[in-house]
């Protein structure tokens, strides 16, 4: 495995715990990946909620707190909230840094740290990964390298300005006027920490800007971030632009930037500093060299439902490049998969996987006997962690099988079950259409075939009264009835 | 996942977008999100709700309707735009025969995008009359 973010750190426990040798390579010098050094002004945009009503040690509590690894252990559990001071339920990235590193000394994950991955080649049935302190070879490599090279688009001049990740203390931009090319969150992030010291900000790019609370996803602009858009809005001093970037001039001490609306009307906008806020892509250095298939702005590798390249078999991935196995993506809205909160379970979802077809090591199944079903089944989409962030992504699957019985397939890809044959069988998944709360979905594969039901949601986002158990008894009717045998 | 930047000029040449100026052009592509299919892998499935409006940048997809192939679709061709028009789910499976690259519009967004470009929603209402001119021709 190459790489020791979040993504690396919580693979490598994951496969430790189910006895897979492995080892994990890393070009930094200690844990934490991205997180060592970047958000630029120092604050996740990701929660961590202290007082919840639910025991921090319990795998529930995850759902409230989206920045500590998963353990098996409750001791090495949400070690977060203990690491933060209070004054933000948002951490500081020093203590996101400090949680990565508290977990992997305390469960004991150890990386060759200050090896560089440099190539890749493949050598019958194995990969062998060129390194600064020499060869390493395996039939199967996890890349766990984040999404974290910084891009600038093809727009004349703009490789001439800084990028994020270049941004100078913030007190040099004092009085001057900023051009931000780019309106995601990493824009907004710099107009805010700018807006006391930026005499004029300007950000721009072709599409208008999502705001996440209008969406009710992680698209879009985060609420920490949404002041400069109201600025914009009460036309206070940030001007928000719908154009494309023709061109960024050197312009004496400055620079103009030239602009073009959809309308195809030109604006040329002066400035004293433009930052290209333009996203970033995935380091895969020569990996497309072997055949690796990309897509998209990020050159993310498309990837199977279990994170594997889909287009050279034995390279897997972890970490936010999971997000290129995008999954259903129902009613538009993406996996958490380039979030910590979201990503962290993809990790314990693929070491069961790499452990049951690469290692001959079978999962356990517990049995459930056919009364608990239906509690077991709403209690999981009322409470389940892997279900809240990963919405119609991750599913909760249990078999029922007239011979065996029923039990529990654990947590798997919604895409890998609708797509794969199998057993009579119900995924269960709380799902979101971008207009209101959460409601839990239900797919019943039943003699090969599969039929979707959602239920209704919940304003308390309960799903476990007298009304959702009926409703739900119904929709299972096809595979109760008659129940299956052995318990 | 946002655009890779030569689907401008992927796009420029397709019918449905015909009508359209660079800056429009450019616009429309940061609309859209782009997807990557593995061969043999379904993009949309039969009687599944919350699906999209798709247009194919590279590769090839087939129709299939329980378990029978019925038709295949190349680059430039679009699907999903019954089930997002309509709000229902959809009626066939897509799968693609390639690896397969597509341009996405969640299904919620497509009328909002159809009535801001007229010239794009009278191209795809010239492409539904031909489907249904040949479906006519087919059950004659």
């Amino acid at each position: 495995m190459v790489g020791s973010g979040p993504g690396g750190l919580q693979l490598s426990y994951s496969l430790t715990r189910l006895g897979i040798e492995h080892a994990v390579l890393s070009d930094d010098p200690a844990p934490g990946g991205m997180f060592r050094r970047w958000p630029v002004f120092q604050r996740m945009l990701s929660w961590t909620k202290p007082f919840t009503g639910v025991d921090q040690h319990e795998p529930a509590y995850e759902r409230f707190d989206w920045n500590s690894l998963l353990a098996d252990e409750a001791p090495n559990r949400a070690v977060m909230p203990a690491l933060m001071d209070g004054t933000s339920y948002f951490p500081s990235r020093p203590e996101m840094q400090k949680g990565l590193e508290t977990f992997a000394e305390r469960t004991g994950i150890r990386v060759r740290y200050g090896t560089r991955w440099e190539s890749t080649r493949r050598e019958g049935d194995d990969f062998v990964l060129a390194t600064s302190a020499g060869e390493y070879r395996a039939p199967v490599v996890v890349f766990a390298v984040g999404v974290a090279q910084p891009y600038r688009p093809p727009i004349p001049g703009l490789d001439q300005v800084p990028h994020y990740g270049d941004f100078r203390p913030v007190e040099t931009y004092k009085d001057r006027r900023v051009f931000i090319v780019g309106k995601q969150n990493s824009g907004f992030e710099i107009a805010t920490g700018l807006l006391p010291w930026a005499r004029q900000l300007v950000l721009a790019s072709p599409s208008p800007t999502k705001l996440s609370v209008n969406t009710h996803t992680l698209v879009g602009v985060r609420a920490r971030y949404v002041q400069p858009y109201e600025d914009a809005a009460l036309a206070g001093g940030v001007v928000l632009l719908d154009t494309t970037i023709e061109e960024v001039k050197k312009d004496g001490t400055g620079y103009l930037v030239r602009t073009r609306n959809a309308a195809g009307e030109e604006l040329s906008v002066p400035a004293d500093d433009v930052i290209a806020a333009t996203g970033f892509v995935t380091p895969l250095r020569d990996l497309p060299g072997l055949g690796m298939a990309t897509f998209g702005q990020s050159r993310l590798p498309a990837q199977t439902p279990f994170w594997e390249s889909a287009t050279v078999p034995g390279i897997f991935f972890a970490g936010t490049i999971t997000q290129g196995a995008a999954g259903l993506k129902k009613h538009g809205i993406p996996s958490n998969s380039g979030a910590v909160q979201g990503h962290r379970y993809n990790a314990r979802v693929l070491a069961r996987h790499l452990a049951e077809k690469r290692f001959g090591i079978p999962a356990t199944r517990e049995r459930l006997d056919a009364a608990s079903l239906l509690p077991y089944l709403l209690e999981q989409v009322s409470h389940g962690p892997e279900l809240w962030h990963q919405r119609a992504y991750l599913a909760r699957v249990i078999t029922l099988d007239r011979d065996t019985g029923i039990s529990n397939d654990g947590i798997v890809p919604l895409q890998s079950f609708l797509d794969s044959a199998g057993s009579d069988a119900v995924a269960a998944t709380l799902e979101s259409n971008g207009q209101g709360n959460p409601y839990p979905v239900f797919y019943v594969r039943k003699d090969g075939s599969v039929t979707e039901h959602a239920l209704a949601p919940h304003p308390m986002l309960d799903f476990t009264g007298r009304d959702y158990q009926d409703e739900l008894r119904a929709r299972l009717e096809p595979l109760l009835s008659p129940a299956p045998s052995p318990t | 996942m946002a655009v890779r930047d030569d689907v401008v000029n992927t796009i420029a040449a397709f019918s449905l977008f015909a009508d359209l100026t660079g800056p429009q052009l450019e616009e429309v592509a940061h609309l859209f999100d782009e997807s990557f299919f593995g061969q043999g892998e379904r993009i949309l499935r039969q009687g599944v709700s919350g699906s999209g409006f798709y247009v194919i940048l590279e590769g090839t997809a087939g129709i299939r309707v329980d378990n029978v192939d019925r038709s295949v679709l190349k680059a430039g061709d679009y699907f999903g735009e019954i089930s997002s028009l309509l709000g229902e789910v959809p009626v066939s499976d897509i799968v693609a025969e390639t690896p397969l690259r597509c341009l996405v519009l969640p299904a919620g967004q497509l009328e909002g995008f159809l009535t801001k470009h007229p010239r794009i929603m009278y191209r795809l209402l010239q492409g539904e009359a031909r489907k249904l001119k040949n479906t006519t021709k087919w059950l004659s």
